[in-house]
């Protein structure tokens, strides 16, 4: 079968009415989640992870990840109306966003995100239906040291992406790796770490972990400096762009694509990165830079539609390698393997359903989005004036009712409050979450690929310099650290993630 | 000598070498094996020894800047009334049932909130408690009982 005919598979799983309507509800929960304040996907997603176990394995990772990229437009309509962004990666949106809502053009920012987003969703998914087989491909070719090696990739890549020290990462992704490493080892049987609790042989549970340093730790920062949020725009008219807006927006959202392609399959937060990048291109190349940051609609168009695009082909490495980028996709991986699917190079072709069902689903999802985004605005509007004390109640019982009916173990509850401190501390202390999720993750998966590959080798370290893949590998895991570490690159970093804060 | 260290630096590399000891230490109990044959020892003990490195780095990498802003104080109330909720939660979900622990657990953790009122958290807590029980219970099949055997059900 050619593409045509995979593509044809794909929809023909993405409109069974039931996907579609669990799809919907994807993208309608991301919008949500990307509106309302102090709740990101990540959170949702693990509150949401115990749900999908009823549900088939495509409705659930369809659902799942509409979630996420829902949550990318969901973001920008905060951004661009209160200044406010939901989600990091629609932080510079906020920039000139905001500008155009002052002026009474909140309409045509909101437009202009919706189809910049859609265009560059669109072109993402297309990319993910021609690169993933190829690559899927080679890596049936991978060995144990192949493997190891792209983990350590995606592990230390993940870091230069992080803002703040790289040295507080790192020690998040060692901290992270350890914690992976509670429960019964896979070789011998022996218990470790588990300070004589029964239940912690299985390992902790990786819902608990995500709800806790994602949910409740965010819960407990929100808490310390308590303040309502204006809405000053309280319609919204004018959505249609005119033609001189139109022209000005194409190049913006093309290059936008363009370089969100490219850096969402990075790992570790390429869709941050991608708006940021994609700002400070459509500033220096613009003919009027004076207009940025007093509303210039390419300000919009450029970064909405690089996170969007960032946000599908981060799904590249996940649907071929079974190696999550960021912490989303560590979820989702997660939410494969509750449907007793190993992620990897596998699915595509073990599960062709399942795989190109995913993939159209995203079309599906990206036009569902601009429709429930652009005549329904009105009502999004309303909810950003839920305020967010009636909120975090919510989130808390979410947390703590999925994580109990995953196995009925009230152990696992309990880890979510000790994860929430955790994640409370660390983050009071300038550690970002993230690396310690994805370590956690890729903590067993890195223990077994690397000793395999030392079972193969016959204990020699230089299997992993020998063979030329994971040669390759590691030599860029070692430029990905020196690069970050290089004082121009710093000040860079710095610059580029100041405005998050 | 200490001041000139910053406390944030100084305390998350803190962190970092006392969890990065422990996983060593404990490691130690395990099998290490040989790196042809590495036991269940082998990675918590390499792997912890450069935790507790990067933790020393980490408080190194303060010395001489001291922080400047100060943070805005934790808020008390809520970390232990949030926490609080999660522990009762797990220790009463198998005893009391679902839907009183859904109604004080929402109460509980609206009171987090200082710009809740008492009136307002109890409608929130009872809207929550009939969300959650048609969402969970009803809609999901939960097996969790409405009432627990603590209240003579």
């Amino acid at each position: 079968m050619d593409i045509i005919g995979y593509l044809g598979l794909g929809f023909s799983v993405a409109l069974d009415p039931i996907n579609i309507l669990y799809c919907f509800i994807g993208v309608l929960l991301g919008t949500l989640v990307g509106v309302l304040p102090g709740i990101g996907p990540t959170a949702t997603i693990a509150m949401l992870l115990p749900i999908t176990f009823s549900l088939s394995p495509a409705a659930a990772l369809i659902m799942l990840a509409g979630i996420y990229y829902g949550a990318q437009y969901g973001g920008s309509t905060t951004a661009i109306l209160i200044n406010l962004p939901g989600e990091s990666s629609s932080a510079v949106t906020a920039i000139d966003g905001y500008q155009m809502a002052k002026k009474g053009r909140a309409g045509h920012a909101l437009a202009t995100a919706a189809l910049g987003s859609f265009f560059a969703g669109t072109v993402g998914t297309l990319l993910l239906a021609f690169f993933a087989p190829p690559l899927a491909r080679a890596a049936l070719n991978f060995g144990a040291p192949e493997y190891f090696a792209l983990i350590v990739l995606g592990l230390l890549v993940s870091i230069a992406l992080a803002h703040g020290s790289i040295l507080k990462a790192l020690a998040m992704i060692v901290l992270g790796l350890l914690l992976g490493m509670v429960g019964q080892d896979i070789y011998t049987g022996t218990p470790r770490f588990t300070l004589g609790i029964r239940e912690l042989y299985s390992g902790l549970n990786f819902v608990s972990v995500a709800v806790g340093i994602f949910g409740v730790a965010e819960i407990l920062r929100n808490l310390e400096n308590e303040k309502g949020r204006d809405v000053m725009v309280k319609s919204v008219k004018g959505l249609w762009l005119g033609k001189e807006e139109l022209k000005r927006i194409v190049a913006p959202v093309v290059r936008g694509t363009a370089l969100g392609s490219i850096l969402g399959i990075l790992p570790g937060g390429g869709h941050i990165l991608a708006s940021f990048a994609s700002y400070s291109a459509e500033k220096r190349l613009s003919k009027h830079p004076e207009e940025f940051g007093h509303g210039a609609i390419e300000g919009v168009a450029g970064p909405e539609s690089a996170n969007n695009a960032a946000a599908q082909t981060s799904f590249i490495p996940l649907m071929t390698l079974g190696i999550p980028a960021h912490p989303v996709m560590a979820l989702m991986v997660g939410a494969f393997i509750l449907q007793g699917i190993t992620p990897g190079p596998n699915v595509i072709n073990d599960q062709p359903a399942l795989f190109w069902g995913i993939i159209a689903s995203m079309w599906i999802g990206n036009l569902l989005l601009v429709l429930l985004n652009l005549p329904l605005i009105g009502l999004w509007v309303k909810m950003l004036s839920i305020p967010y004390r009636a909120l975090f109640p919510a989130i808390v019982l979410f947390a703590c009712i999925g994580c109990y009916s995953i196995n009925q173990n009230i152990f696992d509850v309990f880890a979510i409050g000790f994860f929430g401190i955790l994640g409370y501390v660390l983050i009071r202390l300038g550690c970002e979450p993230a690396p310690l999720l994805l370590g956690f993750v890729l903590g067993p998966l890195l223990e077994e690929h690397l000793r395999r590959a030392m079972i193969i080798s016959r204990g020699d370290p230089m299997v992993f310099l020998e063979r030329p893949i994971s040669a390759t590998l590691l030599g860029l895991a070692l430029l990905a650290v020196i690069i970050a570490v290089l004082p121009s690159i710093r000040k860079k970093r710095k610059e580029v993630f100041v405005e998050e804060d | 000598m200490l001041a000139k260290f910053s406390l944030r630096e100084l305390l998350a590399g803190g962190i970092f070498v006392l969890a990065g000891a422990y996983f060593a230490l404990e490691a130690l109990n395990y099998e290490v094996g040989t790196a042809f044959r590495m036991g269940p020892g082998f990675m918590p003990l390499l792997l912890g020894a450069v935790l507790a490195m990067l933790g020393i780095g980490v408080a190194a990498s303060g010395w001489q800047k001291p922080d400047i802003e100060k943070p805005l104080p934790p808020s008390w109330r809520g970390i232990a009334l949030i926490i609080g909720v999660v522990i009762f939660f797990g220790a009463t979900i198998r005893g009391l049932g679902f839907v009183p622990v859904v109604f004080i657990g929402a109460f509980g953790s609206a009171m987090a909130s200082r710009l809740n009122s008492p009136l307002f958290a109890a409608l929130l807590a009872a809207g929550l408690t009939v969300l959650c029980t048609a969402i969970f219970v009803i809609g999901l099949g939960m097996t969790v009982p409405w009432f627990g055997p603590w209240l003579g059900q």
